[in-house]
């Protein structure tokens, strides 16, 4: 399992071809995730995002997540590179991969991981936009896709 | 001493990003804290004291306002998360 919190960008196409590369004789499936920046958002126009997070706590806490998913639907790796800092429109902002036995337990986890990062990474989201600074917090569909995975 | 994080709109509402501060000893658990935080700053007040803004003690989160703060070296506020 491998997850990185970094504040600089970071390539998809790199940071895939690492890991796929690293695959075992076992891997039936790789499934993947990328969030990237938007230029608009449902308020207007977005000039970038400026993503806080909790050093030392957020890197523990995404590896707490990421390792119950691994175990639920047993993953031979994952994969989970998040941003900090300034993210401007085309950037990503996450990636999320997993290497499994078949494609249902690749395609599920990514998901349900996804899920989890909404809402329960120590993470906090503004946008930025003509000087003003707006914080993005989950909405009603992430709540209710979080509560949806219980505990 | 311990020091006061605050996260997302609680960063905004206090004005900055953390405190260092000496915790009366008769606090003893995180709503104590939170009311304390909100009796010194009004507009921290109605922030901090929402039930959305979570709570951690030495970077474990808080299951509730309940949990005890006494000897903490950090605690956290935090608006809701939103990673991803």
């Amino acid at each position: 399992m491998r997850v990185t919190v970094k504040d600089a960008s970071f390539s998809v196409d790199a940071e895939l071809s690492n890991f796929s590369q690293a695959r075992t004789d076992s891997v039936g499936a790789l499934a993947t995730f990328v969030g990237y920046c938007r230029s608009e958002s449902a308020t207007g126009g977005v000039e970038s995002l400026h993503l806080d997070h909790y050093p030392g706590f957020t890197e523990v806490e995404v590896a707490r997540l990421a390792r119950a998913v691994v175990e639920r639907h047993h993953l031979i790796d994952l994969l989970v590179v998040h941003r900090t800092g300034a993210v401007t429109p085309r950037e990503p902002i996450v990636l999320v991969a997993a290497l499994a036995e078949h494609r249902a337990e690749a395609l599920a986890a990514v998901a349900e991981l996804m899920d989890y990062l909404k809402t329960d990474a120590p993470f906090w989201k503004r946008e930025m936009n003509g000087g003003q600074s707006r914080w993005i917090e989950p909405t009603e569909a992430d709540r209710a896709r979080r509560a949806a995975r219980g505990d | 001493m311990t020091r006061i994080l605050f996260f997302g709109r609680v960063s905004d509402a206090a004005g900055c990003s953390e405190i260092t501060t000496e915790i009366p000893r008769e606090l003893r658990t995180v709503g104590d804290v939170r009311d304390w935080l909100a009796a010194r700053d009004d507009a921290l007040a109605p922030v901090i004291l929402s039930p959305t803004v979570r709570a951690a003690v030495d970077r474990v989160f808080c299951s509730g306002d309940a949990d005890l703060v006494v000897d903490a070296e950090e605690i956290a506020f935090m608006s809701p998360l939103s990673g991803g």
